[in-house]
């Protein structure tokens, strides 16, 4: 496909990637590459192996075969924590949040600071900590909350948070999986607004159904189904291709 | 090491009050056999306090924490039976100078692994490194290959099984199935009399409240509080870059070194170690001391393992075939009713009247309010 030539580098490119399940192959020799600064959307119906591709890259999931290079990096074969490391956030479907902690020690945990075990022993609580905290916080419209435990948070600002903490983790490639399920009209504005504050500088692979917040955002459309691409563009070509009509978006 | 940021007020009442009683009140208030029975229920303390790390926080469930225990034990017995076992006490077995139960088994020199326990120096380093290193190499077995819940706890049980089992049939090497018995001095200080008894009580004491200040400043880094995430959250505190294995072979570590000590003092304070305190039973047994408590408080736990065993000590004394049932049910009742123990029932309900009762007074002066003392969970 898009092998040979590349006119620039790309900050990700998957290529053939392929997982199977038991014979069952729930992402099958798939190649896409993300630049920079580049917001992507991944669409397609249930079961098209959307959430398993963020898996793979970040490293929740192993690969069968194929490669995935961030900045020219294998990601294939490092451990969850050393994708993190490398610049790769991900943010989970249902919100994953610290519950038993404050909205700061939920933000204060993703600071890149003091990561190792002795590190977070001798880890300080000091202003820049502190102010990029509050920083992150006003972003995510939490700022009257920094106190508050997160199990006392509703389900948008649950998913606030976790963006949130991607944010202050400062990835270079940020993974946002539906970050507006379950959100009313009102909270999936202030997302959209805030995705789009939050996406300059980086670049941003996200899952969506909702199409209207899809056309909002996205640079490119990348269609998934039964594990491959249908087909990828902008938003106005992947609406009118009638492969992706039938199979997705005609219902 | 006390100020207002260490410990906030509850706790700070709470350290009051234990170090009050512990240090002030049973040893005035109790006989040196009665105190000597208080070592004992403290030792078990110090294994509560680790699985409060560990278990309460890390959310990790040891049922095997008897294994560090016993480790820790048995190091600082086996220090104490070599030098109880001088050539001079030893004159009538057929080989002179060994402990007594090899000469019994028909060992007739001591073995390679005994040697270096005729240091103190080495025994003390012994009883933190060789569980420390123990629980090193079981964690990062289990923890780098995401081996967690009910299958660590299965498997930190199997542990306390083997090596009772390792213990019991090394007859000749371990004192089998009796133990390391007739303890006598310490560096030729004589472990048994009563004075002895009451100063052992007090360095105890001492390490207990250390271990405390380590547990308490554990909780306060950013390192308590990863712990508490990684409880609710595995994948989220792997995917905000930290090796979540490394974390809970650290807590699993210090859970052992905590108990390690304990087993240590026990030696010392009891003046014997057997593959009773060991097993599966014993293990099981900790972690009841530490649920009563309340899995979440250090001085719950404390607090935990002295009540549960002063029940035990009360009650096996009138009713021995009641107690298992009795503790049993005590476990179930914690789990079902109040899943934070002592100290949450502390929390939920005399708290709050304490707090009330001190606000309704606020404009009154301090009249004779004296039993803030009781500010320890379970009084």
């Amino acid at each position: 496909m898009l092998i040979g030539h590349q006119p620039k580098p790309f900050l990700l490119a998957v290529e053939a990637l392929t997982v199977s399940f038991d014979g069952f192959k729930a992402v099958n020799n798939l190649s896409f590459y993300v630049e920079e600064n580049e917001i992507r959307v991944i669409i397609g119906p249930n079961g098209a192996g959307k959430t398993t591709v963020l898996d793979l890259i970040c490293g929740k999931t192993k690969a069968t075969s194929g490669s995935i290079q961030f900045r020219g990096k294998e990601l294939t074969k490092l451990k969850e924590n050393q994708i993190v490391q490398t610049g790769v956030g991900r943010k989970f479907q249902t919100p994953s949040v610290f519950e038993d902690l404050t909205v700061f020690e939920n933000l204060e945990i993703s600071y890149p600071k003091g990561r190792t075990v002795f590190g977070s022993l001798a880890f300080q609580r000091d202003a820049a900590v502190k102010q990029r905290v509050e920083e992150v916080a006003e972003m995510i419209f939490l700022k009257d909350r920094l106190d508050t435990y997160a199990d006392q948070l509703s389900h948008g600002q649950k998913q606030w948070l976790e963006i949130g903490m991607l944010l202050i983790q400062d990835p270079e490639l940020l993974m946002l999986d539906e970050p507006v399920a379950g959100m009313s009209v009102s909270e999936r504005a202030k997302t959209a607004e805030l995705l789009n504050r939050i996406i300059k500088d980086r670049s941003v692979l996200v899952i969506e159904h909702d199409m209207k917040f899809v056309e909002d955002i996205a640079h490119k459309v990348t269609v998934l189904h039964q594990g491959q691409i249908l087909s990828e563009g902008t938003m106005e070509k992947v609406k009118n291709d009638p492969k992706v009509i039938e199979v997705y978006l005609g219902h | 090491m006390i100020n207002s940021r260490f410990f906030n007020r509850s706790e700070l009442i709470g350290f009051i009050a234990l170090a009050a009683i512990l240090f002030v009140i049973l040893p005035l208030s109790l006989d040196v056999f009665r105190l000597n029975l208080v070592a004992k229920y403290l030792t078990y303390a110090f294994v509560a306090i680790g699985l409060v790390l560990c278990w309460g926080y890390g959310g990790i469930l040891s049922l095997g924490q008897g294994v560090f225990f016993g480790l820790g034990g048995y190091c600082m017995a086996m220090f104490l039976k070599l030098e109880a076992s001088s050539v001079e006490n030893t004159k009538i077995q057929s080989t002179p100078g060994i402990p007594d139960f090899m000469d019994w088994n028909q060992v007739t020199s001591l073995p390679l692994f005994w040697q270096p326990f005729h240091s103190l120096t080495f025994t003390i380093a012994a009883i933190i490194l060789v569980p420390g290193l123990f629980a090193l190499i079981i964690g990062t077995a289990m923890f780098k290959r995401r081996v967690g819940g009910t299958y660590f706890a299965i498997i930190t049980q199997a542990i306390a099984a083997i090596l009772t089992i390792l213990i019991v049939g090394q007859q000749g090497y371990t004192g089998g199935i009796n133990g390391m018995t007739d303890l006598r001095t310490l560096k030729g200080w004589d472990i048994r009399p009563d004075h002895a008894k009451v100063i052992l009580y007090f360095v105890e004491v001492v390490l207990l409240f250390a271990c405390i200040g380590i547990a308490q400043f554990i909780r306060l880094t950013k390192l308590g509080r990863i712990l508490v995430a990684m409880r609710e959250q595995e994948d989220r505190v792997r995917f905000s870059g930290y090796s979540v294995a490394n974390f809970k072979i650290f807590a699993f570590c210090m859970a052992a070194v905590f108990a390690a000590i304990g087993g240590a003092m026990f030696a010392l304070n009891v003046g014997f170690m057997s593959p009773s305190f060991v097993g599966i039973v014993p293990s099981i047994e900790m972690v009841i001391y530490t649920a009563v408590g309340g899995r979440m408080s250090i001085f719950g736990a404390v607090w935990g393992s002295i009540l549960v065993n002063f029940a035990k000590t009360s009650l096996s004394e009138s009713f021995p075939q009641l107690w298992l049932f009795g503790l049993g049910a005590l476990f179930i009742a914690v789990v079902l009713a109040f899943p934070n123990g002592l100290s949450g029932i502390w929390n939920d309900y005399v708290q709050p009247r304490i707090d009330r009762l001190l606000a309704s007074r606020k404009s009154k002066p301090k009249d004779g309010w004296n039993s803030v003392a009781d500010g320890a969970p379970a009084e």
